[in-house]
């Protein structure tokens, strides 16, 4: 298992199946990167910029932490 | 493995081979010639632009065995790329630096060009290196 660079999780695997099985494929279709892009930020192993992700808080139609999670105190 | 993954594999492959191809023909001719009467630009000449044909045609080939979802970069294949660049630029200002004192304490061309040529492969190389690690361990 490779090391995670980033402590920011995810529920985009948890959302896309929520939103009709959507495949990570469509995913990256519709926010316009790669599949391997999505694979990697589902991993935490890419930060994505601040504009993925919100567009990918839009497909889902959920608040930005809903999609993304920072763990630990707000300054830690 | 992304379109620009598989395209920095095949650079650094061809980098690296026609570098040796031109290190193994270079020792050969500096075993009987002295440093300053080796024939070496045409060499030089010949190796870079062949890897730069590999770089292109080994690309086109990877890319018919194995397509890609896409050949458009994306915003991770950019931020890879840009880390690459950070990472390995130290390589070329190191090769110019070393040429510039070289110059000034009048070494053969030979050795100025070398060093400079060294420079640009390592570049090219350890860019290379740390976007595939990158690309595999995350950014």
């Amino acid at each position: 298992m490779p090391a995670r660079p980033t402590r920011i999780t995810n529920s985009i695997r948890a959302l896309r199946f929520a939103h009709g099985e959507m495949t990570q494929a469509q995913l990256a279709e519709l926010i316009g990167v790669t599949r391997q892009t999505i694979i990697a930020i589902e991993q935490s192993r890419y930060s994505p910029s601040l504009e993925v992700a919100f567009q990918i808080a839009r497909v889902f139609q959920v608040p930005l932490d809903a999609v993304f999670q920072y763990p630990g105190g707000a300054a830690s | 493995m992304t379109y620009e993954e598989k395209g920095t594999w095949v650079y650094l492959v061809a980098c690296t081979a026609a570098y040796a191809v031109y290190l193994t023909i270079i020792i050969a001719r500096l075993a009987s010639t002295s440093a300053g009467d080796v024939s070496y630009v045409a060499v030089l000449l010949w190796t870079t632009a062949a890897s730069i044909l590999a770089s292109v045609i080994g690309r086109t080939l990877v890319e018919s065995a194995r397509p890609s979802d896409s050949r458009r970069a994306d915003v991770r294949d950019r931020d890879i790329y840009r880390l690459g660049e950070y990472a390995s630029r130290w390589f070329v200002a190191a090769g110019a630096g070393a040429a510039l004192i070289m110059a000034m304490a009048r070494w053969d061309y030979f050795w100025i060009a070398n060093v400079l040529y060294l420079g640009f492969v390592l570049w090219a190389v350890a860019g290379s290196v740390v976007r595939l690690v990158a690309y595999r361990r995350g950014v």
